[in-house]
Formats: C-alpha cells, structure tokens, sequence
C-alpha cells in the first residue's frame, strides 16, 4: 500500500509529479469512475501490463473490494510478443509471463498501465487480448497519459494528465518494485 | 540478458546464463502452447527455413509448428527433391535458400560440423538441429526443460544416460549442458559404445546398468540406432536389452521420484519396456510437447541477434 512516507527524490535530474499520496488518491479515484461507469463491478475484470500495469491493478483491485465488497478477477498481461517493433530491435526483449485465469467473454475488461503514451503498447495489449478470448469491452486506466500519441487511443481512467516534450521520460516508481512511491520527470 | 549470438550451434558453446535464459524464455511459451489461440505475431515477416538433409519427422514438425506458432513463414527443404541431387553443395543451397531472404535456417546434417560450416557461409541465423554424432542443442535444450518442470534442481542432480552414447549428439548436448548446470551425469553402456575418454568431459561411466542406475533422479534412455551403426557393437538386441534394457525392476534402483526420459522414437521391449514407457515416471510425451515450447523459445531469441 501506498504510504505518505516518502523520501524525497535525491536525484537531481528528476523532477517530482505525484508523490506516493497523489498516486493513492488517483487509484481511488478511477476505482470509483470504473465501478460508476460500469454500475459496479459485476462482469468486470480488470489485466495490468506487465510489469508497472500489474502493480497498480492490484491496487485497484483491493481498493474496488473495499468501496464495493466484490472481488473482481485479475490478470496479467505481457506483450512483448505482440510488439509490432520487434522485427527492428537488436537485441530481444525478456519475456515475461502471460497469465489471465478466467473466461473474459461477456467481460467488461480494464486494461491498466501506468503511462499512456504513443499508444503502441495498448495496441499490442488489445491484440494480445483478443488472442485469449472474447471481452465483450475493453476499457482503459492509466496512471499517467503524458501525450504523444500515434494511434487512435484514448484512455477512459486518467490518473493524471501530463504534458510533456518528446525529449522528457516519464517514469512511475512504484513501492512493489522496491522504490518509493512517485511519478518523475527525467529531464536528459 | 540477451542471446547475442548468430547461431545456435551447440551447448558446449553456450553459458549457463543463456542456457537458462532460453529455458525461461521457453516458459514464457508454453504458456502460449496452452492457449485455445496457439499463435502470437512476434515472427511475423521473417523467413525460417527447415533445411533437413536427414529424414526426421518429429524435429521437423517440432521446428515447423514453433516457426508458424510465431507466425514466421516456413519453408521446408529436402535434398531428394532439390538441386543436391544434381551435386550442388550444402554451402551452394544454402546460399540460394539465404538470397531469398531467409532469416533462419534450421539445419540437420548427417556430417558432424555440417552447421558450423553453414554458420560461417551465410549470413542467416543457422540453428542446428542434429549434425552427425556432434551435438543436437534443441532436443537436450527440452530435456533440461522438462527436468526443470518436474521441481528438479539442476545442481547435485544424479542424471544416467543409458545406452549408445557414441553415436548419440543428444547425448553429447546434456552431457554439455548438465554438467554445466551442476549436475553428476553417469554414462551407462557396454564400452563398444562409450566414446573414448569421455571421463574427461566430466561424467563417470558404468558398464553395469544397475550401478549406474543406483539412486539417480533421472534416467535418459537413448535410442538403440541400428542405422548409425557400421558394424554390430553387441552380438544379438536380446543381449542389450538384457543387460541395458530399462524395465520395471531396474526402475527400483534409482530414487522414489526419478523420471524416464527418452529423445525418440522408442524401440519398445528394447531400450525401454513397454510397462516403464508407458508409467507415471515416463516423461517421453512431455519432452515432445516441450519441444515446440522450448524452439519457440530458440527462434524467438535467435531472430532479434541478426538484425
């Protein structure tokens, strides 16, 4: 769980966005948009992306328990395999584990990452989706949309909104990683 | 970690490290082996060629159904309807196979070193799939995986491979690649079978199958391969299945939970006995089933070192 025992970041390149209380109160906050938009959290499921997404999908997962009491399935998604980049990379990506271990059809479906950016990555999520099964809607959270897009995606859940150049890296440390909970900026 | 290599050649070659980066990569697979959709897009727009100057069925379909899995184009070569009849040579079809842009070329070769000798002549990845007696990566790479996927730890594990051991490339791989990993490898056989000093690799050698067997967690059996053989190296098959042939009874010589393995195909009543081939301890069927995960796993990671 998120804690508001931050230490404060040392490095002196980033820039501080979300702090581990800002990062809570999105969570909550799209927990309570994805059970009104769906009148609850029956017929929902909710698949993070390997490997930031997983992390806040528990959380949103434990925090839709408590505001509702219903335990909404889990999954976790890995698509590296659906990349449409692999063919130009040098050197191969690690792969991680794919598990999703329940039915999606008749599913409304919550894709959760932690930054929205070109949109590529949500691309392969859907496609890889679709290869296990039939959701019958896909939504999506994320913790961060920073912009840039080159697809036509668009989130449905937005922890927060952040413009960015191109040149800026977004990174979302997470206390399950081992780091202290915060959303920084990395200036180059 | 990353395989940074062009070709797979052999075990003897290969770290620990990349051996265990293609078992996990492997596992990563099979899960898509598991899946209603068996099929991911990861390969698409790359060219493997099965290039099979030796009959085989199940490694070529093994190699066939991981490339297409990926979603690769596959070809499927063989010498008896090809140029190499007409004399061309193994160097000459594979660059005729490459100007057409194949990516991968999956070799198998009845002359040890066939695949090096590819690997330096063209610039697609080469993957040996069975060179002579030399060495044949893919199929122990499956062995060490399905090991691993019955809980087994590599190091201080006792593993017997039994029987023609020197005309055996499956054999030579684990023997590689288990010693690498930590384990006791026992060879097992009569010594007109046993390559000399193969001490020096590492395993020690019984000619007692029932010694060799003494609390050993997994039992390799290999394939009795009367085609390789120039001249007999036992008098009579009921002589070696006697002494070497892997029965119920002998089974009770290793530890509680040991495991049968066999690369295949099995001369039932020969190396193996039927009741043991066909028991809980046998792993056969699983091996063959990890075998598509496990090339997947090699195709995967040796089509990103090329580009």
């Amino acid at each position: 769980m998120t804690t508001s025992t931050n230490k404060p970041t040392d490095r002196k390149n980033e820039k501080l966005i979300m702090d581990a209380g800002d990062i809570s109160r999105a969570m909550m906050r799209i927990a309570h948009e994805i059970l009104e938009r769906n009148k609850g959290g029956k017929d929902l499921a909710l698949v993070g992306i390997r490997t930031g997404g997983v992390h806040l999908a528990h959380r949103l997962v434990k925090r839709i328990q408590s505001i509702e009491g219903v335990q909404v399935p889990i999954g976790e998604l890995d698509i590296t395999l659906y990349r449409d980049d692999l063919a130009l990379r040098k050197n191969q990506p690690i792969l991680r584990k794919t598990s999703v271990p329940f039915d999606m059809t008749h599913k409304v479906v919550v894709l959760v990452d932690d930054v929205l950016f070109t949109g590529r990555t949500i691309r392969a999520a859907m496609d890889g989706l679709m290869d296990l099964g039939r959701p019958e809607e896909i939504q999506l959270a994320v913790l961060v949309d920073r912009g840039h897009r080159q697809l036509p995606i668009k989130a449905n859940y937005i922890g927060k909104n952040l413009p960015t150049s191109r040149e800026e890296q977004v990174q979302v440390l997470l206390d399950e990683a081992g780091e202290d909970d915060r959303v920084v900026i990395l200036q180059s | 970690m990353s395989l940074k290599r062009k070709d797979l050649l052999s075990l003897a070659s290969l770290s620990v490290d990349e051996i265990m980066l293609v078992l996990e990569t492997a596992d990563s697979f099979k899960e898509v082996t598991g899946r209603e959709i068996k099929k991911v897009p990861a390969l698409r727009g790359k060219t493997v060629v099965n290039l099979f100057f030796e009959p085989s069925t199940r490694t070529r379909t093994s190699f066939e159904l991981a490339a297409k899995r990926l979603s690769a184009d596959v070809i499927n070569f063989s010498p008896s309807s090809s140029s190499v009849v007409k004399g061309e040579t193994l160097l000459d079809t594979a660059r005729n196979i490459e100007a057409m842009q194949a990516d991968i070329i999956v070799l198998r070769h009845s002359s040890a070193g066939a695949a090096e000798t590819l690997a330096h002549g063209v610039k697609s990845s080469v993957i040996n799939a069975g060179d002579g007696w030399h060495e044949h990566p893919t199929q122990a790479l499956l062995d060490l995986y399905t090991i691993r996927q019955r809980g087994m730890n590599f190091n201080g594990l006792r593993v017997a491979i039994v029987g023609d051991v020197s005309h055996s490339r499956v054999a030579r791989s684990n023997i590689y690649a288990l010693i690498k990993l930590g384990a006791e490898v026992r060879l097992v056989g009569p010594p007109t079978m046993m390559p000399s000093r193969v001490e020096k690799l590492g395993p020690k050698v019984y000619y007692n199958m029932d010694e060799g067997l003494r609390d050993v967690h997994v039992i390799m059996m290999l394939r009795l391969q009367l085609e390789r053989q120039g001249r007999a190296q036992f008098p009579t098959i009921r002589e070696y299945s006697r002494l070497y042939g892997l029965t119920a009874e002998r089974m009770r010589l290793a530890d509680a939970g040991a495991i049968v393995m066999h690369p295949g195909p099995i001369n039932r009543g020969v190396e193996i006995a039927p009741d043991v081939a066909d028991s809980l301890s046998s792993v056969i069927l699983d091996q063959v089933a990890n075998g598509v995960a496990v090339r997947m796993g090699v195709l995967y990671l040796m089509s990103g070192a090329n580009s």
